[in-house]
């Protein structure tokens, strides 16, 4: 169980771009769709997923060795719906502007397919530290990509970032006419698309052989 | 590992479990419960004070700013159906009301797709020098995917706009969303909701208004639009605060 600092760098670092949930394993979609219509939902749902995926790595692996594996799944899911619900409850307390905005998203992390994946795929079969650093690498490669089509959504549907004018649109008097369908969930399918793409045209070895 | 796997383990696991996060849970529902409150009581005041026109929806109102300001805000309940102030019963809410089968009605022509509502409805008023001001009436129908909860101030002829705010609504952001945007919401006062017999001629067009009774849409939100016009319609008739809207034109409140 030495603590490895080579291998702490990679558990990390490399779902940032060599194995990101969503660009690699296309996981969590459903929230990168909803919630990126603005930089500002972007970055707290960003901030949500990753505490909550780091802690419930964190607290899963201190227990792995008490868990029974016929109930493991619902010991996953019970911690992971508590500290959503904190999660949640903060939100609503400390800033009620952004938790009206996100709605019913938050509360749909424990559906995250990505806060399930690492519990069972990682944190299960690893020490506490590693596991914490796996769910923060994981939160953060959610993050990188919901901001990026959060930039790009705020930016060329409504002409703002974090509601600061870039391009004064039409609307206001300016010149930018704002593209409507970037307002629109499916916008995201093809922003991400675009960006594995893109990622896979720089990372060849992502790319999956033909079946 | 055969320990690890008997039942009975099994069952001690998953009491202990569901205990410690049941309490966390409850602990921090609890904890957190007076700041949530005063945060939506907070953010409705700043809405009434928004649509009444107090307080300027761009700035960053603080916490005190708003509290002081309602001070010239007076709550009264009305009761839809006569047009009468009444006492509120205790812990008063329309919104649950209108859910609550002992205090709504079921809503025959209804145009604003809402099914029910609450036989009681608050209503805001501002007063300047002991003289009836402003209006606000809270409002809400169906849009495109969601109700939309909103604010309405009249003046004291009740039939000319002093602002309207939307506050709870999950249209499409940056079409159907845009009713939350100043720059429509400013389009607003001065129109004319009634016509001279107290009917609601309130009307949401393409393209430009053409008079006071008329409001520019949204492009790219027609339903949206509906929906507005069709909510705004419903809650200035008789059916609801019509017999209310009487009283006030004739003075006798």
């Amino acid at each position: 169980m030495a603590f490895d600092k080579q291998e702490a760098k990679s558990v990390l670092f490399s779902p940032i771009f060599n194995n990101n949930p969503i660009a690699l394993q296309v996981l969590g979609i459903c929230s990168a769709l909803a919630v990126t219509s603005k930089l500002e939902t972007a970055l707290v749902m960003s901030l949500a997923l990753t505490t909550v995926v780091a802690f419930s790595n964190l607290l899963i692996s201190l227990i792995r060795k008490q868990i029974p594996s016929s109930i493991r799944i619902i010991v996953q899911m019970t911690i992971i719906a508590s500290l959503v619900i904190l999660v949640d409850q903060v939100l609503k307390a400390y800033a009620y502007e952004v938790s009206k905005q996100l709605s019913v998203f938050v509360g749909l992390i424990i559906t995250n397919c990505i806060v399930m994946g690492r519990a069972e795929a990682y944190a299960m079969k690893n020490g506490p530290a590693m596991s914490f650093l796996d769910g923060l690498g994981n939160g953060l490669g959610y993050s990188v990509l919901l901001i990026v089509v959060g930039i790009i959504r705020e930016l060329f549907g409504s002409g703002k970032l974090l509601d600061f004018t870039i391009f004064p649109t039409i609307a206001d008097g300016g010149w930018y006419h704002t593209n409507g369908l970037l307002m629109l969930p499916a916008s995201s399918f093809f922003i991400i698309g675009l960006l594995i793409w893109a990622l896979r045209t720089w990372k060849t070895d992502q790319v999956e052989d033909a079946e | 590992m055969s320990k690890k796997e008997s039942p009975m383990r099994t069952i001690v696991v998953a009491v202990i479990l569901s205990l410690v996060c049941s309490v966390v849970v409850s602990v921090a529902a609890i904890k957190l419960k007076p700041l949530q409150e005063t945060n939506k009581e907070l953010d409705r005041k700043l809405n009434i004070l928004i649509a009444a026109g107090l307080i300027d929806g761009q700035a960053q109102a603080t916490k005190k700013q708003i509290e002081e300001t309602f001070k010239q805000v007076e709550t009264r309940v009305v009761d839809l159906s006569t047009g009468e102030y009444v006492e509120a019963p205790a812990g008063f809410e329309q919104r649950k009301a209108a859910k609550d089968p002992s205090m709504n009605v079921q809503i025959e022509e209804d145009i604003a797709g809402i099914r029910t509502r609450s036989k009681l409805a608050n209503v805001y008023l501002v007063k300047k020098d002991g003289q009836l001001d402003t209006i606000i009436l809270p409002f809400h129908g169906y849009g495109l995917w969601s109700t939309m909860y909103g604010f309405l101030a009249l003046d004291t002829d009740t039939t000319t706009v002093v602002g309207l705010k939307y506050y709870d609504q999950a249209e499409t952001a940056g079409l159907g969303g845009e009713i939350e945007n100043p720059k429509w919401r400013s389009i607003w006062p001065g129109k004319k909701v009634l016509n001279e017999q107290g009917k609601p001629v309130i009307q949401i067009v393409k393209g430009e208004a053409k008079n006071e009774n008329q409001v520019d849409g949204l492009s790219g939100a027609t339903l949206t639009s509906n929906g507005v016009e069709n909510s705004l319609r419903y809650w200035l008739s008789e059916d609801a605060f019509g017999p209310y809207l009487a009283k006030v034109r004739a003075g006798e409140l």
